[in-house]
């Protein structure tokens, strides 16, 4: 074998010629489920992989990322909403939108450390909710709906499926390739040095409070382009979309996938949602021998084998499912 | 003014159940160093047993006293099946492990009780009003429930100060190494500790289903305003959660009812109607953010290290 054929490294491989092809795939049963399912996939797998710049690299447990693709998303609904239609005023606005907001509450909660930490972000994401919530010119509660994706120049056209969706696997792939840039750089090894002993990387010379600040801003803003992206796939906004299971949501996972990992958001946000869609028809096939009709009544109740699947994640697979893939390699 | 006093009364009211759940959260925390996100899930199972129990006693009390004992008995199976493995690990593995807790048990009231909500009848002696001024009649039931929480106030007040069991749980909390090496049953304690939380977070549930519909998801909300409480108050810190709790439901309650009259004279009366709560619950996050910029540990930090 040689050394770059390790199990984890051909899941990858699989993975990414998976979702390169899903388009077609789509195209030639005329399934569009699968094509709406993995546009989904696809956005959100963005947003964990920028969620795991501060959240794996930085030890910064964001308790409230979802927020990003709040500001993100509510920026391009707005913009809609008041007829400004153009992705070029759209997309620039929802991006600085959410870094500006990036910037000033990790200006303010990295300050803290530990709980305070993870509730702080959750605090000034709660905050955004209620706002949400109050804006009463734009759906208030019930959200906004978006009746026209973003426009841009011609061959650019999102309102087709597939070249919306391989939009957005290209923005996936660059966010991928950006987090593994950074994180190989001097500026990610101070990031992780800050991770692992923060006092002493100030005790050598870093300012690491910059350091961690402009790598929360950059977390931030990837995830503000993934609120976008989402607004248009969806062609919905709602306060919704940044409630704090959101958040929940992008932290499971990560952590699922693998913390730390290249792939690891990637690999953890497609079985989190996979499963999420496979799992009431999971349980209907193994209950059904023992059960028999009670079994489709079992399915109904999927999320009661989800959430202790958390809870034996964090207690026997910390490195997620990248790290199992990579002990496999060692034995 | 009259008004103002009610609302005052209301505020206290919510306060008071806002800190029986901070102080379970934070006697968990302070003691186990565990964030423990299942919390507003037991708060949601106190009120289901309360509203099954009731119903089958027909007595309200009765039915109190019987939902308290099961959702005591829950937390402590909880912690010796799902949460013991969890200490020691930072606190990302808890709010991720415990996160799953909260879908299990959303899932599992949704299989015992329904997907629909409850409602919690209250007795004839209770549903009554008092006259706490001239002119001003509060009703009986929300009295019970400042006198009752004030009660267990001071009663978790005497227990961790004046008796035995809150000696070790002092002890527990500020070297838990030192008090096992010293013989102290650590596992027990825990269990038990995790178990008192459970019970108050249960009694705030049960007392607060027969004001508001019993629902799945309805400790969610109440529990991150718990977790601003405790924030705001000094984690770890009970007095700072008492006040805190205090502070954060007159600041919610009074936002929540003057607030629309506030904003009217601005804008339209709908657009009132719905800002108003979403401004009111933006407040307290302010200021805990404000709180935290000024005092980062808390308005009353635990100094004992």
């Amino acid at each position: 074998m040689t050394a770059w054929l390790t199990p984890r490294n051909v899941v990858v491989a699989a993975l990414l010629v998976f979702l390169a092809l899903v388009p077609v795939y789509s195209a030639l049963t005329a399934n569009t489920f699968l094509m709406t399912l993995f546009t989904r996939i696809v956005i959100l797998a963005m947003a964990a992989t920028s969620l795991n710049l501060i959240l794996g690299y930085g030890g910064m447990v964001s308790f409230g990322h979802a927020v990003y693709l709040g500001i993100g998303g509510y920026a391009i609904g707005i913009l809609a909403h008041e007829g400004i239609g153009s992705g070029f005023i759209q997309w620039p606005v929802a991006i600085a939108a959410s870094a500006l907001f990036a910037l000033g509450v990790g200006a303010l909660s990295l300050r803290t450390r530990g709980l305070y930490f993870i509730m702080i972000t959750l605090a000034f994401a709660q905050l955004v909710y209620y706002f949400g919530v109050g804006l009463d010119r734009y759906g208030a509660d019930d959200g906004l709906n978006i009746y026209r994706r973003s426009q841009f120049v011609d061959p650019i056209n999102l309102s087709n499926r597939t070249q919306f969706y391989y939009w957005c696997f290209v923005l996936l792939v660059a966010s991928i390739y950006l987090t593994w840039r950074i994180v190989n750089s001097r500026f990610g090894l101070v990031i992780q040095g800050a991770r692992s002993n923060d006092r002493r990387m100030q005790a050598i010379g870093f300012p690491t409070y910059r350091y961690r600040l402009i790598c929360f801003v950059i977390a931030g803003t990837m995830c503000g382009l993934a609120g976008a992206l989402l607004a248009n796939h969806t062609e919905f906004v709602s306060p919704a979309m940044m409630h704090w299971t959101r958040s929940g949501d992008l932290i499971v996972m990560v952590v699922l996938g693998g913390m730390a990992s290249t792939f690891g958001p990637l690999i953890g946000a497609v079985t989190l949602l996979v499963l999420e869609e496979t799992l009431p028809i999971l349980i209907k096939l193994v209950a059904t021998p023992f059960a028999g009709a009670a079994a489709s009544r079992a399915a109904e109740y999927w999320q009661i084998v989800l959430g202790p699947l958390f809870l034996l994640v964090v207690l026997f697979a910390r490195g997620g499912i990248n790290g199992l893939l990579e002990s496999m390699r060692r034995d | 003014m009259l008004l103002v006093l009610e609302q005052c009364l209301n505020g206290l009211q919510f306060g008071l159940l806002l800190f029986l759940l901070a102080a379970g959260l934070t006697l968990i925390f302070g003691i186990m160093d565990l964030v423990n996100l299942a919390h507003g899930s037991l708060y949601m199972i106190g009120a289901y047993f309360a509203a099954t129990f009731v119903a089958w006693t027909g007595n309200f009390i009765a039915g109190a006293v019987l939902a308290l004992g099961a959702t005591l008995l829950v937390g402590m199976l909880l912690e010796v099946i799902a949460i013991r493995p969890l200490y020691g690990r930072d606190h990302l593995d808890h709010v991720l492990g415990t996160f799953g807790l909260v879908l299990f048990f959303n899932e599992l009231v949704r299989m015992v009780w329904g997907p629909a909500g409850l409602r919690v009848p209250l007795p004839d002696w209770l549903n009554t009003s008092v006259p706490v001024l001239p002119g001003l009649a509060y009703p009986t039931y929300r009295i019970a429930i400042i006198v009752t929480a004030l009660a267990v106030a001071v009663g978790l007040y005497v227990l961790v100060m004046r008796t035995r069991l809150g000696m070790l749980i002092r002890a527990g909390a500020s070297n838990r190494e030192m008090a096992g090496a010293l013989g102290v049953n650590i596992k027990l304690l825990y269990t038990l500790v995790f178990g008192l939380g459970a019970a108050l977070a249960g009694l705030a549930g049960l007392m607060q289903a027969p004001i508001l519909t019993v629902q799945i998801g309805m400790g969610e909300n109440i529990l991150i305003l718990a977790f601003v409480v405790i924030i705001i108050g000094g984690i770890g810190s009970i007095r700072g959660a008492f006040i805190a709790a205090i502070l954060v439901g007159l600041l919610d309650t009074i936002g929540r009812a003057f607030l629309p009259d506030l904003l009217r004279m601005m804008m339209t009366s709908r657009g009132a109607a719905t800002v108003a709560p979403a401004l009111s619950s933006m407040m307290i996050y302010l200021v805990m953010a404000i709180v935290l910029v000024v005092r980062p540990q808390g308005l009353f930090p635990v100094t004992t290290k």
